[in-house]
């Protein structure tokens, strides 16, 4: 039976070494939506994808995508499910020795026994929807970054994957470009029935196309709600990040002795 | 130390993956071809003019020592012996550690700077059984074919300075080689040392791309070690298998 909820996140915590990363992670994905995680840099959002992909395994909790607790899944299981959903990492991660066709391609040669014809056409469809279907012969290298990004796009959705997740989808992109990949994260997610987590630092576009957004913060969720809520929240964090303010609950130094100590004036100045 | 041990225990345990994995490879073979033509082809031109080069020193040297001797006519038998036996799959198998080893590593490494390998897990395909097997396996396949054709050149090369140039005479050049290379013997062990080397070289190139430290210095680190690693390797194999495949029998 089909539930709203696609992913189910329960008291989550995953350390590098001794180093905790996240923290008891409590979050839910529903069906269909665009859910945005949002956090300050190395805060541990491209950890949680991972955890979400089953890339690594969690100190404790899990999560649960439609219906398995996916770090229990065994190898096979794993990548049937992973056949399931995609990611879109940052830098685009396109095959660099395969033209932009044969990128998109990939998967569905991989997964499939779909003759020639077909596969031309779906991926010039999905190359289409990106409208990039004129630039199937290029290399990777000939693209610029919005369209690398674009092309990763169109094949991450080769195979129609039930969720998608985007690890920092603007980084580094034009305001143009950004834009149009924001749109066409949230038309694809409403055409094509998929669900989307992105996770991301730029406010005003993921305020603009998210349906739910999650703060993360110290390995914790600090806030979340929808973008009106966020936009009108008097939480001191989320009132710093959206407005990217320097003093607030997110200091601007790296935990530190004093300033005067560092500077080995604490003795002699005196 | 205890750091060396893990990436022993590391590299054998990739090893074995690789191997078990090696399916895909033979289901698929047009991956392997096209590896071949990067490995294998592109490593020809070196091989090429290296192998002639080689020969021709041999062929120079030789006639001086054997001269002194009035042993000029085993000029042939010595040029080909060396070759078969030892020049030919060791040199090969440098130069082929150089060219291809590193330019194996440095393009599995970038792929995994780059998260190509990450994504391609994603997508639920296996990058130990789509990158590192079709590569490995086209490494171990071309070794033996430009050792092989290393020492045919080579033995040309002699040919050229001996014959040509210094003018020993043609007939005895060719008599002589004739009846001291054995097949079995000089010729047949000759292809076995490079086709372990092409393992050697090929397991370890492939290994340090794949371990390699997802940074511009971990890459440029994992290449130098890929070419000095499978080098010594080589000389130290070549030793081994020396003593026991050539014990003065013949």
């Amino acid at each position: 039976m089909l539930t709203d909820t696609l992913i189910e996140i329960k008291e989550l915590s995953f350390s590098y070494g001794n180093r905790a990363i996240l923290k008891g992670i409590n979050l839910t994905v529903p069906r269909g939506k665009v859910v945005a995680i949002m956090g300050g840099s190395g805060c541990g959002k491209t950890t949680l994808l991972r955890l979400i992909g089953g890339s690594v395994t969690p100190s404790s909790g899990h999560v649960m995508l439609a219906g398995q607790v996916v770090h229990k899944l065994n190898r096979n299981d794993l990548f049937l499910m992973r056949r399931k959903i995609s990611m879109l990492f940052q830098f685009g991660a396109l095959f660099t020795d395969l033209s932009v066709f044969e990128n998109v391609a990939f998967q569905i040669r991989e997964h499939t026994n779909f003759p020639e014809s077909i596969i031309r056409d779906l991926v010039l469809m999905k190359l289409h929807a990106v409208g990039l279907r004129g630039a199937h012969n290029l290399m990777p290298a000939e693209l610029s970054g919005g369209m690398a990004r674009r092309v990763a796009l169109a094949r991450s959705i080769a195979l129609d994957p039930m969720l998608v997740m985007y690890d920092e989808p603007f980084t580094g992109l034009d305001p143009i470009s950004l834009s149009v990949i924001g749109n066409l994260i949230r038309r694809l997610t409403d055409a094509l029935g998929m669900t989307s987590i992105l996770v991301t630092h730029d406010v005003q576009e993921s305020l603009k196309i998210a349906d739910y957004i999650y703060f993360i913060s110290e390995g914790v969720i600090a806030a979340h709600g929808t973008p009106a809520e966020v936009r009108s929240s008097i939480s001191p964090f989320v009132h710093q990040f959206v407005h990217g303010e320097e003093n607030g609950p997110v200091p601007f130094h790296y935990p530190s002795g004093t300033y005067a100590g560092d500077l080995s004036l604490g003795n002699n100045f005196v | 130390m205890i750091e060396s041990i893990f990436r022993l225990g590391r590299a054998s345990r990739f090893f074995l993956l690789l191997l078990l994995k090696s399916g895909m490879s033979l289901r698929r073979f047009d991956l392997v071809i096209r590896e071949l033509y990067f490995t294998g082809v592109l490593s020809l031109i070196i091989i090429l003019i290296s192998g002639l080069f080689v020969g021709m020193v041999l062929g120079l040297q030789g006639y001086e020592t054997l001269q002194k001797y009035g042993a000029e006519s085993a000029i042939g038998a010595l040029v080909a012996l060396s070759l078969v036996r030892e020049l030919g799959p060791v040199v090969a198998a440098l130069l082929f550690a150089s060219r291809a080893g590193s330019a194996i590593t440095a393009e599995i490494g970038l792929m995994k700077t780059t998260e190509q390998l990450e994504a391609m897990g994603m997508m639920a395909v296996d990058p130990i059984a789509r990158v590192v097997a079709p590569r490995f396996w086209a490494g171990v396949i071309s070794m033996p074919f430009l050792a092989a054709i290393f020492s045919a050149v080579g033995v040309f090369g002699g040919y050229l300075v001996a014959v040509v140039i210094v003018g020993v005479d043609d007939g005895s050049f060719w008599s002589q080689m004739q009846s001291m290379v054995d097949f079995r013997y000089d010729i047949v062990n000759g292809i076995i040392k490079s086709c372990i080397f092409g393992v050697a070289v090929t397991a370890v190139a492939v290994f340090e791309g794949y371990d390699a430290v997802p940074t511009a210095q971990g890459v440029s680190g994992a290449t130098t070690r890929t070419v000095v690693t499978s080098s010594l390797v080589i000389l130290g194999l070549d030793f081994i298998l020396t003593s026991f495949m050539f014990r003065g029998v013949s």
